[in-house]
């Protein structure tokens, strides 16, 4: 029997760069002027592009998916280079400042509607949503649990490793208190963590052949979303930004700082 | 008086540092009742606090990833007209926390420090750099669903706020393991390490490149004061330590009293997961490591010598 085909949509999300300074508006949403392609969000793109090319006799697809803003858009794009086949954006206005709640709701029918657009030579499709551990402004990681559950489908977070079986996704996870391997059958969503593998860099090839490939921008209207489907659950009232740590008392070691740090831990009372 | 139900994905024979700080934090937001995901025996005797009010459980330990904690959840909200419901910021509890509050049609706020009285969250965000205040959106019989960050209460305080009482008894819920979905294949459980648990120490010792390969001298520093053991990105992607251990961007996010930098130069994605300690002594080889640029205390000066000294002083001032 040959096996379903497979479409893997990567949820990559553009972000403000961590190693530049970070910010919050006036309005009190994070600023998202400019942006990368977050790092935690190129370990699911390299799963996915590692278990498509195991998948010797399987048809698989590797969609990547973001929702964010007009700029969002050098997200999708950096994913075609890296090794995507195709790239949807989901842009609205309507979904600036949405919290958790609201983005998988948008993120539901979004992974629905390009889940429906695919098409397979080998037959009907399975889908399998692929999250980085969290989102690297929101830092979260509430996301996956809460997609899945609008998508009725099983949720597996915090991926080590992923291996590809003819019914099920093996996968090894941690969640806190132990170290597991479980099986999980589509539809499934699963949050992958910077351990699960080391993710390429696009050469000129790719870079060139990513031109070429199909990038697909949807508002709400075209999921089939009205806007007050996807207002706020959550507000915020205030950001205050932390007054900058300074520095304090250096010193050169003279055969005592070993002494001095104790000294001055004994005088913080933190001893 | 509000009712507050909270989460606890497995409770063993005793409560956990974490857990004792989210049970006072819960009593003072109102009645406190508790669901329990994962347990053996009885696991009532762990919760024996004054004014615990109902007990939550399925006849059969529901450990993560089951989403059955979920229907467990919800009937237990229904149960006990909790207008909040809380939860330790970790992976599984946030999975679970997450689904409920798709279920309850309501906001989840995750990761906070505190929560007063009218519900008005306090979170640090963007890696520490700035301080939020947040709420749910006001609606009829809408709760609140937020995941709590460990340390933000003293351990004495918890002590004070927390008072003995008799063990509770368990109500049992008709809830039951799903079938199929998700299979568990194998279990092992994490090394446990006498140490404290890295994101819930009070103290952390924290070692990087500067450390060489060996984290002995670390270890024991850390066993001296009682800390947990951390390391930069570089010291685990080397292999000298366990990746758990890592602090940053990606890795744990610590807030203890009091942080101690080893042989870490302090980049951006390492600083992101240690720049709310309340102290922080670094030690450095090099004067312009940006690590000194933060510390309230600073050595130039070589981990291999500074450490063993300080080993040696405290031990001399215990006596």
């Amino acid at each position: 029997m040959v096996n379903a085909p497979l479409h893997i949509i990567t949820l990559v999300k553009w972000v403000p760069d961590a190693q530049l300074e970070r910010r919050y508006n006036a309005e009190g949403r994070i600023d998202r002027s400019e942006g990368v392609l977050s790092e935690l969000d190129e370990y699911p793109l390299e799963a996915a592009l590692q278990l498509r090319e195991a998948a010797q006799d399987r048809e698989v697809r590797v969609t990547a998916l973001t929702m964010g803003p007009a700029g969002s858009s050098t997200a999708v794009k950096k994913a075609l280079q890296i090794g995507a086949d195709d790239a949807y954006q989901l842009t609205d206005e309507a979904l600036i400042g949405a919290d958790i709640w609201a983005s998988s709701v948008a993120l539901k029918a979004a992974v629905e509607a390009v889940a429906g657009a695919g098409e397979f030579e080998s037959g009907e499709p399975e889908y399998l949503v692929l999250t980085g551990m969290a989102s690297e402004e929101g830092e979260s990681g509430a996301i996956p649990a809460q997609l899945a559950e609008r998508l009725g489908a099983h949720v597996v977070t915090y991926a080590t490793s992923l291996e590809l079986e003819p019914e099920r996704l093996v996968v090894t996870r941690s969640g806190g208190t132990e170290s597991q391997k479980v099986a999980v059958r589509m539809p499934a969503v699963v949050s992958v963590t910077d351990q699960a593998n080391d993710p390429r860099y696009p050469n000129f090839k790719a870079i060139m052949a990513a031109k070429k490939k199909p990038l697909t921008r949807f508002s709400l209207a075209d999921i089939g979303l009205r806007a007050e489907e996807v207002s706020a659950k959550v507000r915020v009232l205030t950001t205050t930004a932390r007054p900058p740590r300074t520095a304090g008392e250096i010193i050169t070691d003279e055969g005592d700082a070993g002494l001095k740090i104790v000294e001055f831990l004994a005088k913080e009372r933190l001893l | 008086m509000s009712n507050v139900l909270v989460f606890f994905d497995v409770l063993g024979d005793a409560l956990s540092p974490a857990q004792r700080e989210l049970i006072a934090q819960a009593q003072s937001l109102g009645e406190v009742h508790v669901a329990i995901g994962a347990y053996e025996g009885d696991p009532t005797p762990a919760l024996a606090i004054g004014g615990i009010g109902e007990v939550y459980l399925a006849e059969t330990s529901l450990p993560a990833p089951e989403v059955a904690v979920v229907d467990l959840l919800e009937t237990a909200v229904a149960e006990c007209g909790a207008e909040i419901i809380l939860g330790s910021a970790t992976a599984d509890i946030t999975d679970a926390l997450a689904r409920l509050a798709v279920r309850l049609d309501t906001g989840i706020i995750c990761g906070i420090a505190a929560l007063n009285g009218e519900l008005v969250a306090t979170k640090s965000e963007l890696a520490g750099s700035y301080t939020t205040m947040s709420q749910l959106i006001p609606a009829p019989g809408r709760p609140l669903v937020a995941t709590f960050k460990p340390n933000n209460l003293d351990p004495e305080r918890v002590d004070a706020l927390l008072e003995a009482g008799d063990a509770p008894d368990g109500t049992v819920l008709p809830v039951r393991p799903s079938v199929g979905g998700v299979e568990i294949l194998e279990r092992t459980a994490l090394e446990v390490s006498a140490r404290p648990a890295l994101a819930e120490a009070r103290v952390v010792v924290a070692g990087g490149r500067g450390v060489e390969g060996d984290f002995t001298p670390l270890e024991e520093l850390a066993d001296e004061l009682g800390a947990g053991l951390g390391a930069s990105r570089a010291a685990t992607d080397a292999g000298w330590i366990e990746h758990a251990a890592q602090v940053g961007q990606t890795g744990v996010t610590v807030s203890p009293q009091l942080y101690i930098s080893a042989g870490i130069s302090g980049a951006i994605q390492q600083r992101a997961g240690m720049q709310t300690a309340g102290t922080i002594v670094a030690i450095n080889k090099d004067e312009d490591a940006p690590v000194f640029e933060i510390a309230d205390f600073g050595v130039v000066g070589d981990l291999h010598e500074v450490i063993p000294q300080m080993i040696e002083e405290l031990r001399r001032r215990k006596g």
